[in-house]
């Protein structure tokens, strides 16, 4: 299983990774952590012919608060960002879904952006993008533009990012509300495996215990990450309890039409999305209203 | 047509080794192969088990999934390199000989450095911090019991002072 | 270094001691196949067939022979020509087998080209230019399909897909079974799977044309390997020298690389240059042909209504893949043991041993015993449920009681001795059972699905090839022996060599021990070596549980003799009857004149230097060899398939606290307790090491790993991804309490351990899943058990309810 043979090129700022992505276009392909791209170049499932490493640029490594939001550099390690207890503090749901993203070993290489780009429909940080609405900031040597994670995520290990582009940074949004929640869970055959399904759910209350603010959605169940704005926008105003939890949830998993494999049936897949969901809205609405 | 080798300085184990390796060559293949330091191993070669663990920059990364030009100007630390300066055993690896935390050995490399790198962060683990800390390297022989009582036992004797 | 007291009045058997072999890993020095530097190494990639069947129309190497690098490509139409086929154990003798696939490929993953190259990376790329032209063919990977009239076959030339159907009746079945007050039938699945260690399969081969020898490095765990390499390359015996002292990563019995090791041995006599080929874990996978058993039982058990079961019938039908290798007599090993640790008075087996396309199976650890036990352990918890008979108390009513042994069961093996109640009850009080009964209770009551899982199961151990000659009586074979030297050289230090390979049991401290025992001198100063197969004395290698009783036997039958030539040597130089005097920790002197000695030294300069004062028959030097047939062999079986199998049986009892989720179908194991008895235990930390890593596979065989297959004949589990082997946080916290009946057989009473754990836990686990599934009135017979598995059976409840 050794890597088909390639070119490499250490780039030491991302202007020079854009320039060497809009050079060789389709052939290049950029390595960040390399826990995804590099076993498919074992399994020589991918030939770049040339790869671009971006973990030296020091720019894309990074972790800024702002008012309403986090800016992350997309090549910020897993690691760094599970440590950060500020960053925990803003952006709870991102230490929620690191805690079942693999092992140390892969956290301690992986990066953010890496995950958000490889875009495993079952991996943890791309749902946590995909139910805050995340916006992603992507450079080419022509320019830069900036997406939703709706709109980046385009299907199975599939993005909207074109091929002269690099990720470069991450917004995250910032819930200002005092009383704010937020739950990840996930189903795997085996701890740090990829999520059978993944459910992750954030909810602001106001002190009655009404939902002011609600997200959700799915991991592994579709071919991208999965939120549910309109059944969400329906919880505000409400208080919840298992039964409406369920309910939601319910609706939410109707609408799914999961894949089958070795591990997991549709049906079964479909099943636990319900569950999950109504679990992690559940706790997060607990969450929040614990708090004063 | 033969392929660019690229010049590499690393400090492995504490001592400046150069090489010229071909982009595709992994970390672990150039320890192993090129620098003759035999201690990591290959189970999988896509990242999944863990005996090719070293630390890099102080942190246990799977060196299969990094390729050796990635490594320039770093520093890396191998199951050779954990044992005292004066060439003693470590203590963690005196207490895997006094637990029996190994049997085959060859998941014990990947091990040492995944406990190793627990044990300067925390020093005093739970059995569950001890389990997570492990938990990407993949053991067929021992069922993780002997190597959680040999990590817990470093631990305690560290605590008491040994050094 | 701490070291405990020995529980049996021994120094250090028993004790707590530091292995031998902890040092060398722990620094890394460890040499593994894959360490092993060759000036001129060259590396081998395979080329495999992508389809399950097909023909091999051609195969063009032009573009591979000519990229960089490339020192070779050999196809199957040399190879086969001049190498012979793999032995073929079974009455199949058209079921050849060859490295490399010639005119036909039988299995998605079989090998086809071999590429020599100066890297392993050079080699793949080149592996990717070769040009196969195939023909696919119909293929079939059910068993039950493969063994109908209409199945395509895989061996055309052995006319069927059958190649072992035999049917052994014991005792007074059809007699039982009308007596019986009453009967149940159901079928018990174990899939595919095996012990996969993480080490690969590793071989280096050499040749020398001046001495005319093949030097091989290899990661292996073989009986006859030497010979059976030999023989295929149409070389003598000593034309092949193994080094034993390479480290091997693990085995569990399915590291036989004999295909890889003809194929690189042949590679590097042909290119005049060493060759090694380390597999990848995909060639591991797929095409290493190191899978275990895949296996149905379809189990009749026949009983009274106090839970006394009179007859058991058993039809295992195990699909062995594509060709016959080792696995066929894994249906053999078992009637060792075919009635369990119970008093059942006859038994009806019928093991039917079938060729699919799949990849063909190894010898993977208890050779069988573990999908049996678990058979058998499913049967008594369904017997227990259909009496509604506490399971406990229904096994406890049928185990074989202490003052019964030895006891010979109805297939002709005679267990050797055994308290397999006192062991449960150890095992039960270990796990408050009564307390555990209240945890799950409470449990249920909260909502959640929680079980209880029993086994009661043999180890038989101390290996013997019995099962071959009972399998195929054309294979008369009863010689299954081991063998150690025992030197003492000049400077008075004690060196032990062994003969084979080690992968992880701490064979260099057993050895060390036992002969440490014997001639009371500390084992921590006794070397102890692997010779090569040249200058080893006879082994049958790390197989069956066998190395505790045969090369502790051997090592200490050794010492012994050299003990009793420093007796000689001392009653000849102090003028005295061997009677009269006192040999301890190495010194002699006479007994009640403590001045009268020669110390250790003395005789050892004697030995070595002094022949004037040797005693007359005694060889010069020190040094011992012995060699032994393992106790109980040498006996064929009779004509109704009777035969002793193993010498010594080892016993073990799983108890094991699962709670599901019911929502999301996840379960979890929360308490493990083992009882163990293996006798005489001659280094505790090792037989609970092995029995902890035995509970792990068995966890792993039960809930997770399963080499799946889809309709087009394609392996689906092939990697690390989808294969799932148990990390630290699947497996529990396991506590092992520990009981002995030492064996009567055996130098010191002890069993063998190596397949410890491994052949009680997939029964265990799945009985407790089982258990917390009961309340709903589902069950699961397949293994391994699935999230989806228990999902797909909890949505039957609620089907049913509509």
């Amino acid at each position: 299983m050794k890597s088909p043979p390639f070119e490499y090129a250490r780039a030491a700022s991302l202007e020079e990774a854009c320039g060497l992505l809009h050079q060789h276009g389709d052939a290049a392909k950029l390595i960040a952590g390399g826990q995804s791209l590099v076993p498919m170049m074992a399994f020589r499932l991918l030939r770049p012919s040339w790869l671009i490493d971006i973990n030296e640029i020091a720019a894309l490594k990074f972790v800024a608060f702002e008012t309403d939001a986090v800016r992350m550099g997309a090549c910020t390690r897993q690691c760094v960002v599970a440590r950060d207890d500020a960053l925990a503090a803003r952006v709870p749901l991102l230490r929620q879904a690191l805690a079942f993203v693999g092992h140390t070993q892969t956290r301690n290489r992986g990066t953010v952006g890496g995950s958000l780009a490889h875009a495993d429909p079952s991996a943890e940080l791309p749902l946590v993008a995909q139910i805050l609405e995340a916006r992603l900031v992507l450079r080419a040597q022509s320019g830069t533009r900036t997406l939703p994670a709706a709109e980046f995520f385009a299907g199975p290990m599939m993005t909207n990012l074109r091929a002269e582009e690099c990720l470069e940074e991450i917004h995250w949004p910032v819930w200002r509300g005092r009383k704010t929640g937020s739950a990840f869970t996930e189903i795997s055959r085996r701890h740090g495996d990829f999520a059978m399904v993944a459910a992750a759910a954030q909810i602001a209350v106001d002190d009655d215990g009404r939902c002011t603010r609600v997200t959700f959605g799915v991991g592994g169940a579709a071919p991208t990450p999965t939120a549910f704005p309109e059944l969400a926008r329906s919880l505000v105003g409400q208080t919840l309890d298992k039964a409406k939890t369920q309910a939601v949830a319910h609706e939410a998993a109707a609408m799914l039409e999961p894949d089958s494999d070795i591990h997991a049936s549709a049906a079964y897949r479909r099943h636990l999305a319900g569950v999950l969901i109504s679990r992690v809205l559940l706790e997060a609405y607990d969450a929040a209203g614990s708090l004063q | 047509m033969s392929e660019t080798l690229y010049s590499i300085t690393v400090e492995i184990n504490g001592a400046r080794r150069i090489g010229q390796v071909s982009a595709r060559t992994s970390l672990v293949d150039w320890l192993r192969e090129h620098l003759h330091l035999t201690g990591t191993h290959i189970g999988c070669e896509h990242g999944i088990c863990g005996a090719c663990s070293i630390m890099l920059d102080g942190e246990p990364i799977r060196s299969c999934l990094m390729y050796a030009v990635q490594a320039d100007g770093h520093r890396i630390t191998t199951v050779e390199g954990l044992a005292r300066p004066d060439g003693q055993l470590s203590i963690l690896q005196d207490s895997f000989c006094e637990a029996h935390g190994l049997q085959c050995g060859y998941c014990t490399p990947g091990m040492l450095i995944a406990a190793q790198s627990l044990l300067d962060a925390n020093p005093r683990p739970t059995e569950e911090q001890i389990r997570d800390a492990i938990g990407g390297n993949l053991c067929r022989c021992t069922g993780y019991q002997q190597i959680v009582e040999a990590i817990a036992l470093a631990s305690k004797r560290i605590a008491e002072g040994a050094t | 270094m701490s070291e405990a007291k020995s529980p049996h009045g021994y120094r250090y058997i028993g004790a707590k001691r530091r292995t031998k072999e902890g040092p060398r890993f722990v620094i890394g020095r460890g040499r593994y196949a894959a360490d092993i530097a060759l000036p001129g190494l060259k590396h081998v990639a395979l080329v495999a067939s992508p389809h399950a069947s097909a023909r091999i129309l051609s195969i063009r190497t032009d573009a591979a022979r000519a990229a960089p690098g490339v020192h070779y490509v050999l196809t199957g139409e040399e190879f086969c020509a001049h190498t012979d086929s793999l032995p073929i154990g079974v009455d199949a003798p058209k079921v050849t087998r060859w490295a490399l696939a010639r005119d036909r490929v039988r299995y998605a993953g079989e090998w086809v080209a071999a590429v020599v190259a100066d890297s392993r990376a050079l080699a793949e790329d080149a592996a990717e230019l070769v040009e196969v032209e195939y023909e696919p063919l119909p293929h079939v990977t059910d068993p039950e399909q493969a063994m109908g009239d209409d199945s395509p076959l895989v061996h055309p030339a052995h006319g069927s897909n059958v190649i072992l159907h035999r049917n052994f009746v014991w005792g007074p079945v059809e007699d039982e079974f009308a007596k019986a007050e009453h009967q149940l039938a159901f079928r018990a699945v174990w899939s595919r799977n095996a012990t996969v260690p993480i080490e690969t399969f590793a071989v280096a081969a050499q040749w020398n044309p001046a001495t005319e020898i093949l030097d091989i490095w290899a990661s292996i765990q073989m009986p006859k390997y030497p010979d059976q390499t030999a023989k295929a390359l149409r070389l003598p015996g000593n034309a092949v020298r193994v080094h034993y002292d390479v480290d091997v990563g693990g085995s569990y019995g399915v590291k036989r690389g004999i295909k890889h090791t003809v194929l690189v041995g042949y590679l590097a006599r042909r290119l005049g240059q060493p060759v090694r080929l380390i597999e990848d874990r995909l060639e591991n996978m797929r095409g290493g042909d190191m899978h275990g058993p895949d296996r149905s039982f379809d189990m009749t058990a026949a009983f009274d209504r106090d839970g006394t079961i009179r007859a058991l019938k058993i039809r295992a039908i195990d699909n062995v893949g594509a060709y016959a290798g080792r696995a066929p007599f894994q249906l053999g090993k078992p009637v060792s043991a075919i009635c369990g640790p119970y008093r059942i008075g006859a038994i009806a087996y019928e093991p039917v041993s079938v060729l699919t396309n799949k990849t063909p199976q190894e010898a993977v650890r208890g050779f069988g015993q573990s999908p049996t036990n678990f058979a058998l352990e499913r049967t008594m918890d369904r017997v227990a449920q259909f009496l509604n008979m506490d399971r406990i108390a229904l096994r406890q009513k049928n185990l074989i009681r202490a003052d019964e042994f030895p006891y010979t069961i109805p297939s002709g093996s005679t267990y050797d001795s055994g308290d397999y109640h006192s062991v449960l009850d150890k095992a039960l009080a270990a796990i408050d059972y009564p307390a555990l009964v209240r945890r799950r209770d409470a449990a249920r009551q909260a909502g959640l699905l929680a079980g209880i899982g029993i086994s009661t199961c043999l180890e038989p151990s101390g290996g013997n090839s019995a099962f071959e000659p009972l399998l195929n009586p054309k294979n008369e074979t009863t010689t299954w022996m081991d063998s150690c030297l025992v030197r003492i050289d000049l400077s008075g230090a004690i060196t032990g060599i062994m003969g084979t390979s080690s992968s992880g049991q701490g064979h260099e401290t057993l050895v060390s021990t036992v002969v440490g025992e014997i001639l009371e001198r500390d084992p921590a100063q006794i070397r102890v070596i692997h010779a090569d197969s040249l200058n080893a004395l006879p082994s049958n290698s790390p197989v069956g549980s066998r190395m505790a009783i045969m090369l502790g036997g051997a090592a200490a039958g050794a010492a012994r003799r050299i003990k009793d030539t420093l007796i000689a040597i001392a009653a000849h130089n102090l003028e005295c009857a061997k009677e009269d005097l006192e040999y301890r920790d190495g010194n002699v002197s006479l007994k009640g004149v403590p001045e009268k000695r020669l110390s250790w030294d003395q005789l050892v300069e004697i030995a070595h230097r002094k022949f004037h004062q040797m005693p007359p028959d005694i060889e010069p030097g020190l040094q011992a060899t012995f060699v032994w047939e393992v106790p109980t062999g040498g006996g064929l079986p009779t004509s109704d398939g009777r035969v002793q199998i193993y010498p010594c049986y080892a016993f073990e009892t799983h108890i094991v606290y699962v709670e599901i989720d019911p929502e999301t179908a996840t379960p979890s194991i929360k308490q493990y307790v083992c009882g163990h008895d293996c006798g005489v235990m001659i280094n505790p930390d090792i037989v609970h090491g092995m029995t902890y890593g035995g509970i792990a596979h068995g966890i792993g065989a039960a809930l997770y790993e399963h080499f799946t297959y889809d309709d087009n004949g394609q392996l689906t589990s092939g990697t690390f991804m989808d294969y799932l082997l148990p990390s630290a946080l699947e497996v529990p916290t396991i506590t092992i309490v520990d009981h002995c009946t030492p064996s009567p057989l055996t130098t010191f009473g002890q069993k063998g351990s190596g397949e410890a754990g491994y052949l009680g836990a997939p029964a265990a686990v799945a009985n407790a899943v089982n258990d917390a599934l009961a309340p709903l009135g589902v069950e699961v017979n397949t293994l391994p058990i699935s999230h989806l598995a228990i999902w797909e059976t909890l949505s039957k409840t609620t089907q049913d309810d509509k």
